[in-house]
């Protein structure tokens, strides 16, 4: 029993040490709130003159203009040079989706014979969506993309969070397309099925 | 009805008006400057949509208070299951109501003289001037620490009666920390008493009208500088804020003495926590910044001291006092904002050794000092 040290506290070699500056407490408080006043009133500055004092965005209103050219946001169908989707409904991307969110309704057209087969339905839950970017990968046609940009994402209903064929779309590059097509369609009057 | 009476009830309106606005406008002003403090935006959600439009009033998100509000009083109460329900129930009104109560001897303007400004009302008051407080009490004060201890009560019975041990501890921490800081702060106020020789709250706010050397107003906070930064911290110590919260530490105590409380009456806590720092605000103005007083402002209007003369008409030298007054308040609310969102809480046992061995001997040699020197001045 009588062998037994008293505990003796380990001294480190860098032990913080106060002085009487630090140990009057109030000059490092005043030190304190200078920093941090100094930010409160640049801030307010900035935000009285019409500026953010900050780097939030205001999302949805806002969206900030640096996301990655190869960032996986809104998917969009592209289009023949006549405006209907270049997709031919073969199901690959509904098949891959893990999340298994793309919804696809084939039908036929007889008066297309090097397209025949195309979408009258084509929807996508983005409710349940993970932005993989599975079907695009999966896609034979370069039918499917995804833009950068997630516009009008968020909502307060979940029906109304299916994507509808039309918003897929309403894309406007149409010329870029991967596969060049014979102008089967061209001047045909009928409009996009 | 008597115009005195008439005079008081609209000062009664006016104090609560001011003291119930502060505090739902604190609310909003907190969690806005503490964005801006760390850079952030604060909340901006919430929003009033005038009827039968899509017009949305959103106004910097100066509705989050009323949300909260409204949500607060639409939760519903549950109740632990106490033996002390009548301290229970006491618990938040006695907290809230000496907080309000404090205001009623603070002087908030100068003299009003209510037949300038109503000439159709002259007869009826006859040439009788009131002084803008809701009590001109010999003793403010004094008031004013009683009051102060009454809400040490309320701290007390709200957590002994929850039945809960953290309510329990919460409710000794409030103790002895508010009689700690109480003793600080009444210490720190007995060098103003020394100088201006009463403890009537607008006797004190009248004595610092003038200016000092020529230049420098005469506030109190000129002559003890040190009683105004020892008075400050004990107020926020008080109000059991960061870096004084220890009462209520969140990550030790869940809420402290108000963990069993809900919706409203937790509302009601922390109402008196916002209408508490406006109240904190306005006992500093009025003992160390000179209450409704500008420099060089008289009764008559501006007299400087090189000459010149601004001759303003009875209403406007009131509104000037009276706006005067709340921007002081106003400033000091915002500052305790400052501090409280930039010092981290005290350990239990550094708040004591603050109180007792560092800011009580500062002010008792604040107060000898003082005493020598008024002693040797006069």
């Amino acid at each position: 029993m009588s062998s037994r040290k008293p505990y003796v506290r380990k001294r480190y070699w860098n032990e913080p040490e106060m002085g009487w500056y630090e140990r009057a407490y109030f000059f490092e408080v005043w030190r304190g709130v200078r920093i941090t006043g100094g930010v409160f009133l640049a801030n307010l500055w900035k935000f009285m003159t019409g500026r953010k004092g900050a780097l939030t965005a205001y999302y949805p209103e806002e969206t900030r203009a640096d996301y990655a050219a190869h960032n996986r946001g809104k998917h969009i169908l592209t289009q023949r040079p006549d405006g209907r989707p270049q997709c031919v409904a073969c199901n690959m991307c509904a098949t891959v989706c893990p999340a298994q969110v793309i919804e696809i309704d084939a039908a036929f057209d007889p008066d297309d014979p090097s397209h025949p087969k195309y979408p009258s339905r084509f929807e996508i839950d983005y409710s349940r969506c993970v932005f993989c970017g599975l079907c695009v990968e999966a896609c034979p046609e370069d039918a499917i993309r995804m833009v950068k940009e997630t516009p009008d994402l968020p909502g307060f209903d979940r029906d109304r969070m299916w994507l509808k064929q039309e918003e897929l779309l309403n894309w406007q590059p149409k010329q870029d397309v991967a596969k060049p097509y014979p102008d089967a369609g061209a001047g045909r009057t009928r409009g996009a099925p | 009805m008597s115009p005195d009476f008439a005079i008081t009830l609209v000062y009664i309106g006016y104090a609560l008006a001011v003291l119930l606005t502060f505090g739902a406008v604190l609310t909003w002003v907190e969690r806005k400057q503490a964005a801006l403090m760390s850079d952030r935006i604060g909340a901006n959600r919430a929003y009033l949509r005038i009827p039968f439009t899509q017009v949305k009033l959103i106004w910097l998100g100066l509705f989050h208070g009323m949300a909260d509000g409204l949500k607060l009083l639409l939760k519903e109460d549950f109740k632990p299951v106490t033996y002390d329900k009548l301290g229970y129930a006491l618990g938040p009104w006695l907290a809230f109501t000496p907080v309000v109560l404090v205001f009623a001897v603070i002087p908030f303007g100068g003299t009003l003289n209510p037949g300038l400004l109503f000439p159709g009302l002259a007869d009826w008051f006859g040439g009788r001037t009131y002084p803008m407080q809701i009590a001109p009490l010999d003793a403010g004060l004094l008031v004013v620490f009683a009051f102060g201890g009454i809400a040490i009560i309320g701290a007390m019975l709200a957590g002994w009666s929850s039945s809960n041990k953290f309510s329990m501890l919460g409710a000794l921490r409030a103790g002895s920390q508010l009689i700690s800081y109480e003793l600080v702060m009444g210490l720190t106020i007995l060098g103003l008493i020394l100088i201006w020789g009463t403890v009537d709250l607008d006797a004190m706010v009248r004595q610092q009208s003038g200016t000092v050397l020529g230049f420098l107003p005469a506030w109190g906070i000129v002559y003890q500088p040190i009683a105004a930064i020892l008075f400050l911290t004990a107020g926020i110590a008080e109000n059991k804020r960061i870096p004084f919260d220890l009462p209520e530490a969140e990550s030790e105590l869940i809420s402290g003495y108000f963990t069993e409380y809900s919706a409203m009456k937790q509302g009601m806590f922390m109402l008196s926590e916002f209408i508490e720092i406006a109240v904190i605000g306005a006992l500093f103005t009025t003992l160390f910044l000179g209450g409704y007083n500008l420099p060089w402002l008289t009764d008559a209007g501006f007299v400087f001291p090189g000459g010149g003369t601004i001759e303003l008409g009875h209403g406007t030298v009131v509104a000037i006092q009276v706006v005067t007054f709340l921007a002081k308040v106003f400033l000091l609310c915002s500052f305790q904002i400052l501090i409280r969102w930039t010092l981290p809480r005290f350990r239990w046992d550094q708040l004591l050794s603050f109180a007792w061995k560092f800011l009580l001997p500062l002010s008792i040699a604040n107060l000898v000092v003082t005493a020598v020197a008024v002693w040797a001045l006069t």
